[in-house]
Parts: C-alpha cells; sequence; structure tokens
C-alpha cells in the first residue's frame, strides 16, 4: 500500500499515465486493471477542444514525439457519459485535468470535486502543445503557485501536480507547487521536440513541435525527480520511459514513492501488470518487506 | 476480444518489393473480420521502438494462422520482411473496424492499388463463404505489383491496371473501361490515398456507396493516444479504433 495522502491510497505503485491509457476500457482485454494502483484518464480541459492537425506523431530512436493537443470532450461530458462507464473499476481512476486560463482550472476542479469515485486531479501545467496551454503556468514558479493555490481552495481532495521538464530549475517549481497546496507532483511530462523529414523538407508533425517519450527521455527524468526529491516533503509519483520493473525500481530508488507507465502501453499493453508485479519480486529477492522501503534508498 | 501473442513464422514467400508471411500462434485465433489490422512488435533497433500496424491478409482459424503481406517501405517493413523461418513475431490483434458486409445480392467491387490489395484477399474470401462473388479491380504500377494474382482470379471476375501497361489496362484504377461497363452497389477501396480519394469521387459522381481503408500515422493501434485522427464530420476520429475502414461519407475529402 502506498499512501500519497489525503484519501489518495494505492495499492501498488503503478499507475498508468495520461493520455497512454484511454479511459482504462482500451485496455480491459489485456490488463486486469485490479492489479494496478491507478489509472490516470486523458487530459481533460473545461471546454472540448479538437486538438491539433494530423500528422501529430513521429517516432524518434527509442521514443516518439506527440502533438495532440488536448483532444478531449469537455469536463462535462467526462462527467455525464464516460465517469458512469468507469467509476466502478476495481483501481483508482485519477483525471488529468488541463486549461488554458485560470478560470478554465478552478471551474474544471470544482466540478470534479463533486464527483464521487474521483479521489485525485493530475493537474497538468505541463502540456507543452497547446498555445497558451498549461506550460505557460507550469514553466515559472509565480505561475505554478497562482494555479495550484487557485485549484486548492475549490478542490478538497488529492491534488497531484504534473510538472514540465521544460525548465530550468524543476526543484523551484516542485517547491513553489508544494507551498501552494499540491498534495504531491509527479514527473515529468513531455520534453519538447521536433522532428525534420529530410526528403520534404517538412517538420514531420503538423504544429512542428512536439512531446517527447519513451524510453530515451529515462535518465532526464530520473535526474529529475532525483533532483525533486531532495527538494520537497510531499510525496513525487515518477515518470519518463518506464518500460519495466526495474527502471520503476529506479525511480522508486531516486525518491519517487509511486510512478507511472506512458509510451510503453503503446508497445506492450500489458506492461503495466507486469512492471507491477516485477516491482515486486525485486522488493521479495532484495529483502525489502514492503514496497516503500524503496522509496529513496538509493545509496550515493 | 483482442489478445497479444506470440506467431511462428511457419512460411515466407518472397516478391518483388514484398514478402508474404504465413504466422501460427499456439493459441485459438479471436473472431477475426475482414479489413481489420494487426499490431507488429519489431524488435532490435531503437528506430523501430513502435508497433507496426499491418493489414491481414489472409486467416485460417484452424490452423491458427494468419497471413500478412507485407511491402518493405521503411525500416520496419524491411527488419520484418528480413524475419526467417521459425523466428518469433510478436502481434496484437485483431485491431479496428473492417469493412460493412454487403447484403446478399448485392454488387461488390473491391478496387486495390499496390499493397492495398493486401485486405481485400481476405475480405474476397469471406464473401465467397458468404456465396457473394465480388468484382476486383487491382491496380498496380507494374505487373509484380499484382502479387498473387491467380489467387484473387478465384473470388471472383478479376480486372487489372499497371501504370507502365506491363499487365491489363495502362493507366490507374479510376481509369479502366470496367466503370464504363459495370455498375455497382458498394464499392470497397485499399490503396494510397490519392488513388482512394479518386476513387471515392467516382463514387460520389455515380452516388454509389464507398468505403476506403485508411492507414495514418499510428502509435498505440488501440484508440488510446489519439494520434491517427482523421477529420471527419463528426471530428477528428481514430482511424485505429472507428477505421481503419470508413464511409467516404463521413470523411472530410
Amino acid at each position: 500500500m502506498i499512501d500519497l495522502g489525503r484519501g489518495l491510497v494505492l495499492r501498488n505503485p503503478v499507475m498508468t499515465a495520461s493520455g497512454t491509457f484511454g479511459y482504462g476500457e482500451e485496455y480491459t482485454d489485456f490488463v486486469d486493471l485490479s492489479q494496478l494502483g491507478g489509472i490516470i484518464v486523458k487530459g481533460t480541459t473545461l471546454h472540448p477542444r479538437e486538438g491539433n492537425p494530423y500528422p501529430r506523431m513521429a517516432e524518434t530512436a527509442s521514443g516518439m514525439l506527440n502533438c495532440v493537443g488536448l483532444q478531449n470532450k469537455g469536463v462535462q461530458y467526462f462527467i455525464d457519459t464516460i465517469y458512469p462507464r468507469i467509476k466502478d473499476f476495481d483501481t483508482n481512476v485519477l483525471l488529468n485535468l488541463s486549461g488554458s486560463t485560470l478560470e478554465d482550472y478552478v471551474k474544471g476542479a470544482e466540478m470534479v470535486d463533486a464527483v464521487d469515485k474521483i479521489p485525485a486531479i493530475e493537474l497538468n501545467v505541463s502540456c507543452p502543445n497547446v498555445k497558451q496551454g498549461g506550460m505557460a503556468f507550469g514553466v515559472t514558479c509565480a505561475g505554478i503557485s497562482q494555479v495550484v493555490s487557485e485549484v486548492r481552495k475549490v478542490y478538497h481532495k488529492h491534488l497531484m501536480v504534473k510538472l514540465s521538464p521544460n525548465v530550468t530549475n524543476i526543484a523551484e517549481i516542485a517547491l513553489a507547487a508544494e507551498a501552494a497546496g499540491a498534495d504531491s507532483v509527479s514527473l515529468i511530462n513531455t520534453l519538447m521536440g521536433m522532428a525534420i523529414d529530410a526528403e520534404r523538407r517538412k517538420p514531420k508533425l503538423s504544429v512542428i513541435t512536439g512531446g517527447l517519450s519513451g524510453a530515451c527521455v529515462k535518465p532526464v527524468a530520473l535526474r529529475m525527480v532525483w533532483q525533486v526529491a531532495k527538494a520537497v516533503k510531499i510525496p513525487i509519483v515518477g515518470l519518463g520511459g518506464i518500460s519495466n520493473a526495474t527502471d520503476a525500481v529506479e525511480f522508486m530508488l531516486a525518491g519517487a514513492s509511486a510512478i507511472e507507465i506512458g509510451t510503453a502501453n503503446f508497445i506492450d499493453p500489458a506492461v503495466s501488470v507486469k512492471v507491477a508485479e516485477g516491482i515486486k519480486e525485486y522488493c521479495e529477492w532484495h529483502g525489502f518487506e514492503k514496497v516503500t522501503g524503496l522509496i529513496g534508498a538509493l545509496e550515493c | 476480444m483482442k489478445q497479444i501473442a506470440d506467431f511462428k513464422l511457419v512460411e515466407k514467400q518472397d516478391y518483388s518489393r514484398s514478402v508474404l508471411l504465413r504466422l501460427r500462434s499456439e493459441h485459438p485465433l479471436p473472431d477475426i473480420q475482414p479489413g481489420q489490422f494487426v499490431q507488429v512488435r519489431i524488435d532490435g533497433s531503437p528506430s523501430t521502438y513502435l508497433r507496426r500496424p499491418i493489414s491481414i491478409h489472409d486467416v485460417d482459424l484452424q490452423r491458427k494462422e494468419v497471413s500478412l503481406l507485407v511491402q518493405q517501405v521503411g525500416e520496419g517493413t524491411r527488419r520484418l520482411a528480413s524475419a526467417d523461418k521459425g523466428d518469433t513475431i510478436n502481434m496484437v490483434l485483431p485491431l479496428g473496424a473492417g469493412f460493412t458486409m454487403p447484403e446478399k445480392g448485392e454488387k461488390c467491387l473491391l478496387v486495390g492499388g499496390g499493397i492495398g490489395i493486401a485486405p481485400l484477399f481476405y475480405f474476397a474470401e469471406v464473401l465467397n463463404e458468404k456465396s457473394i462473388r465480388p468484382t476486383l479491380l487491382l491496380g498496380g504500377k507494374t505487373k509484380t505489383d499484382l502479387i498473387r494474382l491467380v489467387d484473387y482470379q478465384q473470388f471472383g471476375e478479376t480486372f487489372v491496371t499497371t501504370e507502365d501497361g506491363s499487365l491489363g489496362e495502362k493507366g490507374f484504377v479510376t481509369m479502366h473501361s470496367i466503370w464504363q461497363r459495370q455498375s455497382f452497389d458498394k464499392i470497397y477501396v485499399c490503396g494510397p490515398k490519392p488513388m482512394m480519394k479518386a476513387v471515392a469521387k467516382l463514387a460520389v459522381e455515380k452516388d454509389v456507396w464507398c468505403e476506403v481503408s485508411l492507414e495514418n500515422l499510428m502509435a498505440c493501434g488501440l484508440g488510446a493516444c489519439l494520434c491517427c485522427v482523421e477529420d471527419t464530420v463528426d471530428g477528428h476520429v481514430c482511424v485505429c479504433k472507428e477505421g481503419p475502414v470508413f464511409n467516404t461519407r463521413r470523411l472530410k475529402w
């Protein structure tokens, strides 16, 4: 059991990252959701968004770029149509909430607060693919402080804040989120990147730049988790390129209390349960009575 | 129900730019509809990180076999084509929504261009099982593109075009004389996008129902990542989940 605070208790440290696992329904043929600590459903905004034009994806060495641009049908649609279908999943269902204005974040959080079986919001202040998007809030201490403290006033459950790696000093940003009332931070969101088709002399993505994810970002994510772990007292949820149980254990050793699996779900739709199982085996093999013993157990 | 399964490559046949792979599973196969696809894992290289979506060419439920007709266009398909007999290949299947089955008595035209002929094989086979004999119109750049032509011909009357005139009528599928001579109730198309758009335009002119099979770039193949969207009258929808087969009236072409 992992207690992340304010009512968010995970069965095990493994969650699935927003935007890589749909609403969980897409994966039920492959994954027994009751074997996961939680699922974080698609990035949702107050108002519906069509997202960016195609093409939205480019494969890169050991990774991929995306510029989906938060395509979703809005918070109200989620509550009315999707929530009834997934509320009885035997795992924690977290909503990733994004916005482009402060008012949107606050209104969205207020609406989700009233929904019974969503124990937490992952506040997305780090989407790199939307103009005037959440990342504007997530890259300065003042910005993150403002959005987190305003959302905190209306949202009474667990507030997890997802941090952008596209900053100079992520520990400062994490500290600002903590001071503004975040219950936990999750990191990292995607790294801004770009891909070019040399034959056609054109960008591979419709909006030119996108977010890099997959195995290639793991060392960057791991370093950032370690830096943030030294700075904040609230729990950290680590993500970025986790593809197997060893990767997950590394994030926990660096200081994460839980982890999220993202792009690896595309390569092996059943990877999340395998990672959960593998962490357990690691603990048994290495004599950790509880999985929480791994948190920050890096020796250096 | 979808499954992730290891398949063994039991037979491989080389064609000029393509390869036919017959893959056998140890486990019973799920129900597979014509027009659905698989996501193939290609191990061993950082540049083939994601799975590759490949249309299903043929299915043999009894032998637990799926066949893929793969054209070598990039590193992923090249690596897949270089697999040896006995190799294990991991696939997620079946994915997407396939072709809409015609009503009995309807006259169907199956139009394939290049490697787009691949999924029409299984489709024609299933139509035959339902006592429907489709007409096939297959096009290629040159005659060697028309892989397994003799096998296709067993499913129904088959017409051919090649751009260089090496087989059948010279030109594109849309230029074939069949369009002047016959009419159809349903047209199904798979091929390069410009070719599908051209056939779709013909279908609109003739006011005939038409379905096309799209092949947008994909990551998850499950409708989770929203990368492969096509712009439709209902907004951006996932080709991997709501497609790959779409009625042309739904597309903003």
